[in-house]
């Protein structure tokens, strides 16, 4: 080799290297792991958080949308005029927005998105959310009218919702397995039981997000989880499943843990209409021989906040009711006594996979013994227990996390899986559909929160924390989970 | 005597000890919760340190064994209350469309993996020691049914046996007066071995979710509920896992040295 020739060779491995060193920089794809996979990729034909985690602002967009903080922005409708009355509501919609396929995306798709929500044989697990429609109407290509039946205060918050995202007509047929959505990534490949990829949609109409590709990978085992992090197979853990495993990831220099809240109460849902739970005594009972504390540091190694009340303690309509179910298994025993339960009695406890359950039942049942009452534990797979708990109604006591944001409208529905029927509950959140004033809606919301802890509807546990693990150099993530969303638009890596 | 025999005995009624002390003592209740007490390393206090609810470890483990053992005996009480009477029929009547339906039966329940089916077993008909139990106790049935008939069917052509038939006894009395003392060393030693791989069966099963349901302490779940804390508290793993091994181990060594006790050619050769 000539000096001229290793010259040359050694400033051509110069540039290569530094093209390699550039290219490490900018790196533009994620692994993120999350703990379920979803079903199907239709988020208005079904409740499953994972759909809303996947496809959530990434390739479907609503009318408005989450932001990290809670709050609820102007999504693919610009701008909104509410009239007086509070009845219609006149969407603009962004101009030059195209679905993934190349359509464009105008009033008549956002028509057919709402009136398919509406529709007598509607899939959407959340009507709820469109009940106060009356009519969609298609002023222009762009701009819409929604006329409700009657004033609603939440109808910007729920045309947020996941469920509420606007489709392309053209490709409804599919949905499942191709979603076609507007969102700033398309829809990539789909390997069953293990991952999802989505690619950069480069015709997006807002500002172009810094990843070009992510991928979604389902971690279901709380080892597998931790051995993937430790191992770096994975950038992102969306919500990690074992909380005792967070102190070594925070020590470790490599990783940052996020913990934020989410929406998820954690209650022990009570069968109201089982006896003995449907004698208020009872249920009263159940809630004094909880000690929250317990089950949170020992379930959830600390992670959590105690709450008295089906409600989010982030609100700010949120009243702090933990006094009124306080631990204190002596009045327990006494109320059993007066319901005639001296002896206590037997009944079920369902759980569900997820450690708060699994752990939080065992301490349960053990808290439940001191005072008398035998719950017998059946572990159930999550397909189990919707079908028995929550759709057959087949249970005791079941503890289950609450995810949806704002659910509290759920005690006014008597068919709902506890079973709670209160004619007061059910006027008292028709007032509140109906209310726009923020403060008389806060009184409002305050008034039912106490209503359903005074009745003991359900055992209050805690408000279940999202316990984020990344590596240190990832950027965006939401620290809070207002909805089930991992919002890739925002996530970019650090130099 | 050989010392695996003597190991074998010593490790096993350790356990077995520990199973029947659990009864009227433990260290601690078993169930007591005390969570700002939880994952203490191994101390004077708690000899096996305490689990992440602050139960204590050691009471866990004997209480356990309790499990265990339960599970194992009548999973084996079943193998050989069904199996030995079918491979002394099957024996007996050798040859014939009995024999035939029963052995060609145990085949069919031998073609399955017996830990699959003993999952399946348990998801349909519902998690539980009873249905563990239940579902090892079928696969021990061919296991001695097998064992029997084999052993037996080469005694019936022995002298004795033609001695007791001249003298008028029928086949389902020379079975049980005749053939079963004399197979009774067999089903003893398979029996051990039986009843640990019961043991390990069963920790298998509620490793996975499917044997005893809490509070009742199993190994199996034991070492489950361990899986995510091995790196800061690696006694919850590995005790529950040791005790496992001593067992299995135990119960092993004693099988082995009581078929060389037992063994009548290994006998005269002795003597």
């Amino acid at each position: 080799m000539t000096k001229q020739t290793f010259r040359t060779f050694v400033s051509a491995l110069a540039m290569g290297a530094s093209l390699f060193a550039t290219q490490a920089l900018a790196k533009s794809d994620i692994t993120i792991a999350m703990q379920l996979e979803p079903p199907h990729l239709d988020p208005t034909s079904a409740a499953a958080q994972a759909i809303d985690s996947v496809v959530y602002t990434n390739i479907f967009e609503g009318l408005t949308r989450f932001m990290g903080d809670g709050s609820v922005v102007p999504g693919l409708a610009e701008s909104w005029e509410i009239s007086e009355d509070g009845t219609v509501y006149t969407f603009k919609l962004r101009e030059g927005v195209t679905f993934h396929d190349g359509t464009t995306m105008d009033a008549e798709d956002v028509k057919f998105s709402l009136d398919r929500a509406l529709a007598e044989d509607s899939a959407n697990a959340q009507k709820a959310l469109f009940a106060a429609i009356a009519s969609v109407e298609v002023a222009d290509p762009l701009t819409v009218t929604v006329t409700l039946s009657e004033p609603n205060g939440n109808f910007l918050f729920n045309m947020a919702w996941g469920d509420a995202v606007i489709v392309a007509p053209d490709s409804i047929d599919n949905i499942k397995t191709n979603p076609v959505g507007t969102g700033a990534f398309t829809f990539g490949e789909w390997v069953q039981g293990d991952s999802i990829t989505l690619n950069r949609n480069p015709d997006y109409w807002g500002d172009q997000p810094a990843l070009e590709t992510a991928t979604f990978k389902f971690i279901s085992d709380p080892t597998a989880a931790f051995a993937a992090m430790m191992a770096e197979d994975v950038d992102v853990f969306d919500n990690f499943p074992a909380p005792e495993n967070l102190p070594q990831f925070e020590a470790d220099p490599r990783f940052q843990v996020l913990v934020g809240s989410t929406e998820g109460e954690t209650i022990l849902s009570t069968n109201n209409k089982q006896p003995p739970f449907d004698d208020i005594r009872v249920r009263q009972a159940l809630a004094h021989a909880i000690d929250r504390q317990a089950i949170i540091d020992g379930a959830m190694f600390g992670y959590g906040t105690p709450i008295g009340t089906h409600f989010a303690p982030h609100n700010p309509a949120y009243v702090d009711l933990t006094g009124n179910s306080a631990y204190d298994p002596k009045k327990a025993a006494k109320l059993l006594a007066d319901a005639g339960y001296e002896e206590g009695f037997e009944t079920t406890l369902h759980l569900p996979p997820p450690s708060y359950a699994r752990r939080g039942g065992e301490i349960i049942a053990a808290q439940l013994a001191e005072v008398g009452i035998t719950a017998e534990i059946i572990n159930v797979e999550w397909a189990q227990w919707l079908e028995s708990v929550f759709k057959g109604k087949d249970f005791g006591l079941t503890i289950v996390s609450h995810t949806e944001p704002m659910d509290i409208g759920i005690y006014a529905r008597p068919d709902y899986y506890f079973q709670y029927d209160s004619l007061d509950a059910q006027t008292l959140i028709e007032t509140l559909n109906t209310t726009t004033d923020p403060e008389e809606r806060n009184r409002l919301l305050g008034e039912m929160q106490r209503l359903i802890a005074n009745d003991y509807v359900n055992g209050y546990l805690f408000q279940l924390a999202k316990l984020g693990v990344a590596k240190a150099g990832v950027q965006g993530l939401w620290k809070n989970a207002p909805t089930a969303a991992i919002d890739l638009t925002q996530i970019s890596w650090s130099e | 005597m050989s010392r695996n025999l003597i190991l074998g005995a010593v490790l096993s009624s350790l356990v077995l000890l520990a199973a029947v002390i659990s009864f009227v003592w433990t260290p601690y209740d078993h169930a007591a919760l005390n969570i700002p007490n939880k994952l203490q390393p191994p101390n004077a206090r708690h000899w096996f340190g305490t689990d992440h609810f602050g139960r204590d470890t050691f009471s866990m483990i004997m209480v356990g064994a309790r499990t265990s053992i339960a599970v194992a005996l009548v999973a084996v009480g079943i193998g050989v209350g069904f199996g030995v009477p079918l491979g002394l029929t099957a024996a007996a009547r050798q040859g014939s469309w009995l024999d035939e339906v029963i052995m060609r039966g145990n085949d069919l329940v031998f073609a399955f993996p017996s830990l699959v089916i003993a999952i399946l077993i348990t998801a349909v008909f519902g998690a539980g020691a009873i249905n563990a139990i239940i579902a090892i106790g079928i696969f021990n049935i061919p296991v001695f049914a097998r064992i029997t008939r084999g052993a037996a069917l080469s005694l019936w052509g022995r002298e004795f046996i033609l001695a007791a038939r001249v003298s008028g006894k029928g086949a389902a009395r020379i079975s049980a007066e005749h053939i079963l003392p004399n197979v009774a060393n067999l089903l003893i030693v398979q029996g051990t071995i039986q009843f640990s791989l019961g043991i390990l069966a069963e920790a298998g099963l509620s490793y996975v979710g499917l044997g005893a349901q809490p509070p009742t302490p199993s190994w199996g779940r034991m070492l489950a509920d361990a899986q995510t804390m091995v790196s800061f508290a690696p006694h919850l793993a590995l005790i529950p896992g040791l005790a496992i091994i001593v067992t299995v181990l135990g119960l092993n060594l004693l099988g082995d040295g009581l078929r060389d006790w037992l063994d009548p050619r290994i006998r005269v050769a002795r003597a």
